[in-house]
């Protein structure tokens, strides 16, 4: 099996209370994967897992066919809701080059090598024209670039992003997935995204790992947006519903109160609170452009 | 003190006997190099929000430097072990945990100052004189005994060799704790270094301007480093450069005041020093003031921005 990453039956327990419950899934080089679940289904558990800072309870994770190790860079992770100290005296460049090796003991000294290694990562996010800001002084979607370049500068096998598009609109959400998604090729990669909505992601992404409570369904996007999957993962009645060319996941009769805390998967406001879980299968079902015209009066978002 | 004022101009400004006084060569050596190590060691305080123990370490310093006082050994022997002693207990309390990091610090430093007035207490009445609590908590460079200068180097250096050995990982967890733990830095102990050069930091400091004033050469400096420059590096050179200013004006004013009222006496060092750090950092704050001016001025030339502001 040439899995880059493979997660295996793992349950975390803290303080008695199973954070995880038997996740398992598997994601290889090249791959764009989406973790999809709303506050508390156990997202940030499961990068903390990965990256070897949670102990398991049970269970399995190996990285490149090795066991996860805590030592070294074959890991690069954007942690969640992160802002950087506005007054922390580093220029976005310095805070890339210190992808390099900062966790090495030392100082490191300036060479035309490192330069142009954190060049070539600026230019690859589209970071160079704020290359020399004081890097806390930048807007939440160019720090999120400048520490995506950070974490890729390393040249990691593996990028956890821990909800990237929390903190920006729909327009840097969509740069920021594609540029994602190309990195992922282009470097021959593995990027594991976690969000709370499916639907930016659903252009890009190979694959999707849904968590509820703790569990997990992952697979091929078509194999999971699925009645019958997520009905089992949430542990009640869902249907998941093509309408004019998007998917809405809706909660089956009298299981609207168990839904309602699902509230981060909800999109924007207008919605029914609980009423609908709305999935947008634009990227599989067809090109944004393909889309059938909408009945009138339901503008597009 | 009577100057020949045709003679040189610089005789304005160094009293007479200022090159040739054994306690003025010590005074300035020792500022420069306790001004060098507190501007590398400040910067990363400042960036990692530490100043709250950078003060503690001041005030456990007063009971440290008090009881070497009672015990007769010399005052930077007692900085240095009440302040490790600090940190280890901190440390032990859990002054690495975010939010605990300000309770540890609270309660060390509450004990320190509880030990620190019964010892200053002692040391008043056993000598009848405020003479040591004054050189304890203001300090009084110039009567520092050339025979500490080999101690405060070995501890100048000790703390210097500490931040450039963990500089990276402590600039990576500085950054992010988050994101320094996933590289596999060990960010606990790394902290728990910094700590320890902070403790010496201070207690280097409180030799020259005192317990109570040690925090703002540590600080001060940094902080207006911090305004002027965006590299780390080149914030720790501007704030050595900024320490070691104000060590040598203030080493040179207080030399001077033995003429100025009430006369007769010197004023103490730590004034000026913390004058000239307090307008230092005042001054740097200029630029951007100058630069934010120049930029709100620019866009009223534009013809889009000036229709909409008008
Ligand atoms: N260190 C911890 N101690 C106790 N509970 C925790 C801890 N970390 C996470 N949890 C709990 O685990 C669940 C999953 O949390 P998390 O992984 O952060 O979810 P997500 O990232 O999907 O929002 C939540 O109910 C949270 O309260
Ligand atoms: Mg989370």
């Amino acid at each position: 099996m040439s899995a880059l990453l493979s997660v295996h039956g793992v349950d975390v327990r803290i303080s008695g209370r199973k954070i995880l419950d038997g996740v398992s899934f598997e994601i290889g080089p090249g791959e764009l994967t989406g973790l999809i679940g709303s506050n508390g289904a156990g997202k940030t558990t499961l990068f903390r897992v990965v990256l070897g800072l949670q102990a398991l309870s049970a269970g399995s994770v190996r990285i490149d066919g090795r066991p996860r190790s805590r030592r070294g860079a074959a890991v690069g992770y954007v942690p969640q809701k992160f802002l950087l100290d506005p007054d922390l005296p580093m220029r976005a460049r310095d805070l890339v080059d210190l992808g390099l090796d900062g966790h090495r003991l030392g100082i490191a000294w300036p060479s035309r090598k490192r330069r142009a290694r954190v060049e070539e990562m600026l230019d690859a996010v589209d970071a160079l024209r704020f290359a020399e800001a004081r890097v806390g002084s930048l807007s939440g979607g160019e720090q999120q670039r400048v520490l995506i370049a950070h974490a890729l500068v390393g040249q990691p096998r593996l990028l956890l992003l821990d909800e990237p598009l929390a903190n920006l609109d729909i327009s840097r959400g969509e740069e920021v997935v594609s540029l994602l998604a190309r990195i992922a090729r282009e470097q021959s990669i593995a990027v594991l995204i976690s969000a709370h909505e499916i639907n930016p992601l659903l252009p890009v992404m190979d694959r999707v790992i849904y968590m509820a409570d703790g569990r997990a369904a992952s697979g091929r996007t078509d194999e999971v947006v699925r009645a019958d999957v997520l009905s089992r993962l949430y542990g009640h009645h869902v249907d998941v519903l093509n309408v004019h060319g998007r998917v809405l996941v809706v909660a089956g009769a009298g299981s609207e109160s168990d839904l309602a805390g699902h509230e981060a998967v909800l999109p924007g406001p207008g919605h029914e609170h609980g009423a609908a879980l709305e999935v947008g299968l634009d990227g599989v079902l067809g090109a944004a452009g393909e889309q059938p015209p909408r009945p009138e009066g339901k503008a597009p978002r | 003190m009577s100057l020949d004022q045709s003679r040189a101009p610089a005789a304005l400004i160094f009293a007479s006997g200022f090159f040739g006084n054994e306690a003025v060569h010590v005074a300035l050596g020792v500022g420069a190099a306790v001004a060098i190590v507190a501007g590398v060691v400040g910067v990363f305080t400042v960036i990692r929000g530490q100043s709250f123990a950078g003060e503690a370490f001041g005030d456990i310093g007063t009971a440290g430097g008090s009881g070497a006082f009672l015990l007769g050994i010399g005052p930077l022997l007692g900085f240095v072990i009440g302040n490790v002693i600090g940190a280890g207990a901190m440390e032990l309390i859990g002054v690495q945990r975010p939010r605990g990091r300000d309770l540890a610090t609270g309660i060390v430093l509450g004990a320190a100052i509880g030990l620190g007035a019964l010892f200053l207490y002692l040391t008043v009445i056993s000598q009848s004189t405020s003479g040591a609590a004054q050189t304890i908590l203001f300090g009084s460079v110039f009567e520092i005994s050339s025979s500490t200068v080999p101690l405060v180097i070995l501890i100048g250096a000790a703390c210097l060799a500490i931040v450039a050995t963990i500089y990276r990982p402590l600039l990576l967890s500085s950054v992010s704790a988050e994101i320094a733990a996933a590289r596999g830095v060990p960010v606990r102990a790394i902290g728990a270094l910094y700590l320890l050069a902070l403790a010496l930091t201070v207690a280097l400091a409180a030799i020259t301007i005192g317990t109570i004033l040690s925090t703002a050469l540590l600080v001060g400096p940094a902080a207006a480093a911090l305004r002027l420059t965006k590299s780390t590096p080149r914030a720790m050179l501007y704030a050595a450069g900024i320490g070691v200013a104000a060590l040598w004006i203030g080493v040179v004013l207080a030399y001077d005041s033995d003429h100025w009222p009430p006369g007769g006496r010197l004023w103490p060092v730590s004034f000026f020093v913390v004058a000239i750090v307090f307008c230092a950092y005042v001054l740097s704050g200029l630029p951007v003031a100058i630069r934010e001016r120049r930029e709100r001025r620019a866009p009223a030339q534009e013809p889009a921005r000036l229709g909409a502001e008008g």
